[in-house]
């Protein structure tokens, strides 16, 4: 198994696979199943995905909570009808990440890509990309296998939960893994994957996760909207052959440092962060007097 | 601490030497309903692997929530995921939505409570179930991604994720048991990828929980039920 992204590259210079390949041949291994089974279950995966973006993109309703809802659909509108700031390309994987994320809030089916909060930067990227560049599913399935990857080097050296290392492990691991997949369905290779992984990363240490009224909504919503935009412009800067200084996994090691020191009311407790603001609070106290049932407390203890 | 140092540092404080994730599908994945994959559809298979354990669905439940859980369980429907588990929904079923009502309907009386736990993981949640099923009280955390684990169960500590078939069983301690049980395992051809033993006192009742690469036939439970000092012996299905 690897388990950095130096012994990745290394195995798929080794092999002269790309990192997909390596990832399903290493799938194979582990589990024992057969290569089509896997990536039936990958196509079945990506079928999922699809339809949740769809199902964002066709309802205006909000969340339960009201906190969410209908943003993917005004923005794919408004691209339709303006000349969108990011261009057509970027603005449909804006929408189709909030449509997955609004979808995910409305306790509709998504994947976790790798979490449920994070779940709609890899499609949004991935489905995205199969528009621009008419790919057929087997492309995407390689690129969610590189995303795979990543994430596997990511978890196991570091976190991609929010409540262990903030949001940066979070929506961190899905922008590097969309990048990383985004580069391999483009044609770049293993050593462009790494760098996108650095560059995602780095522009994502520190991110706190405070999510308001302990809801996924306000501000991961719009966070995954605006993380597809960045795994895409870091996907592109790799292409173009631009490194990062600092090497994939040192930023690994600097996240998992960062998460670690990290104060608990900015991992996932919202205490901390947008989920104390005085909007925020008072969010919270509506929801507990609209959804309120006795909780009491327990002395624990194990 | 600055560069080389640094980095010893944080490669020195890996967990252990085993991976907690595996496959591509522990980062693509699970397929479930929203809107958390910690605080959905973790819980959702803690619920699902009681629910195993128990043997049928409980009438009594209390479910604990301790630390970030016990902030954030409201917002993320942790409750209707445990709930939903128990009442045996896969963490991708739409009717987790309404778990709390079909639970009531059900005759399934749950009481929720929530607290702090020192010195375990940030999501952590207890699970006691009884009535018309074996009672269990387990111990779980939530590690990020949908991944999970049974950390305790009725007071032993384990180590149970749901990934894989697993045997659970209640036996005497006694020397020669984790022999025989491996060599009737092997016979079927059965291999272990991991395994926990704990028990009460040296020669007390104690347990044994053994992940699988392969289901048992029910004709190796039964020999295993003939040859070894058991109480019982659960098998779990992967959640």
């Amino acid at each position: 198994m690897f388990t950095s992204m130096r012994e990745l590259l290394e195995l798929a210079a080794a092999l002269e696979l790309p990192i997909s390949e390596v990832m399903l041949r290493r799938e194979v291994e582990e589990t024992g199943r057969a290569r089509e089974e896997i990536l039936e279950r990958m196509r079945g995966h990506l079928a999922t995905m699809e339809a949740a973006a769809r199902e964002g993109l066709d309802q205006a309703e909000r969340s339960a909570s009201g906190l969410s809802g209908g943003d993917a659909k005004r923005l794919a509108d408004y691209a339709a009808t303006h000349q969108a700031l990011l261009g057509p390309q970027g603005d449909r994987a804006v929408s189709l990440a909030l449509a997955v994320s609004e979808t995910n809030a409305r306790m509709g089916r998504i994947v976790a890509t790798p979490t449920a909060g994070s779940a709609g930067i890899l499609p949004g990227v991935l489905f995205s990309l199969r528009e621009q560049r008419s790919l057929e599913v087997d492309d995407l399935c390689r690129g969610a296998l590189t995303a795979a990857a990543i994430g596997l080097v990511i978890a196991n050296s570091a976190s991609i939960a929010g409540a262990s290392g903030g949001c940066q492990a979070e929506v961190g691991s899905a922008v590097a893994m969309a990048a990383g997949a985004a580069v391999e369905v483009a044609g770049g290779g293993p050593e462009q994957i790494s760098h996108a992984v650095a560059l995602a990363l780095q522009n994502v240490l520190g991110l706190i996760c405070d999510p308001v009224a302990g809801l996924v909504e306000v501000p991961c919503v719009v966070r995954n909207g605006v993380h597809a935009a960045m795994a895409l412009a870091v996907a592109d800067m790799a292409l173009a052959g631009i490194e990062s200084v600092i090497p994939a996994d040192e930023v690994i090691a600097t996240m998992r440092g960062i998460g670690n020191a990290m104060p608990r009311q900015w991992k996932e407790t919202a205490l901390g962060g947008l989920a104390i603001t005085p909007t925020a609070l008072r969010v919270r106290d509506r929801l507990r007097d609209e959804g309120a049932r006795p909780a009491g407390e327990t002395p624990g203890g194990s | 601490m600055h560069g080389e140092a640094f980095y010893a540092k944080v490669k020195a404080s890996r967990r252990g030497t085993t991976l907690r994730y595996r496959s591509a599908f522990d980062i693509i994945g699970p397929a479930m309903v929203g809107p958390s994959s910690s605080h959905t559809a973790g819980p959702n298979r803690v619920g699902q692997i009681v629910r195993q354990l128990a043997g049928a669905m409980p009438t009594q439940v209390q479910v604990s929530f301790f630390n970030s859980f016990a902030e954030t369980y409201l917002g993320h429907r942790t409750d209707r995921a445990v709930v939903g588990g128990l009442l045996g929904l896969r963490t991708d079923d739409p009717r987790n939505r309404d778990a709390l009502a079909l639970a009531s309907a059900a005759g399934m009386n749950v009481l929720i409570a929530t607290g702090t736990l020192d010195g375990v993981h940030p999501n952590c949640m207890r699970v006691e179930v009884r009535g018309s099923c074996d009672p269990v009280d387990a111990l779980a955390i939530s590690i990020g991604g949908g991944r999970i684990e049974i950390i305790e169960i009725d007071g032993y500590s384990v180590r149970l994720s749901g990934e894989y078939p697993t045997l659970v069983l209640r036996h005497i301690d006694r020397i020669g048991v984790v022999q025989t049980l491996g060599s009737i395992l092997a016979r079927a051809g059965v291999n272990v990828s991991h395994m926990e033993i704990d028990r009460r006192y040296r020669g007390g009742e104690a347990i044994a929980v053994v992940e699988l690469d392969q289901t048992v036939a029910p004709a190796v439970l039964d020999d295993l039920r003939r040859t070894l000092p058991l109480l019982n012996v659960k098998q779990l299905e992967a959640v």
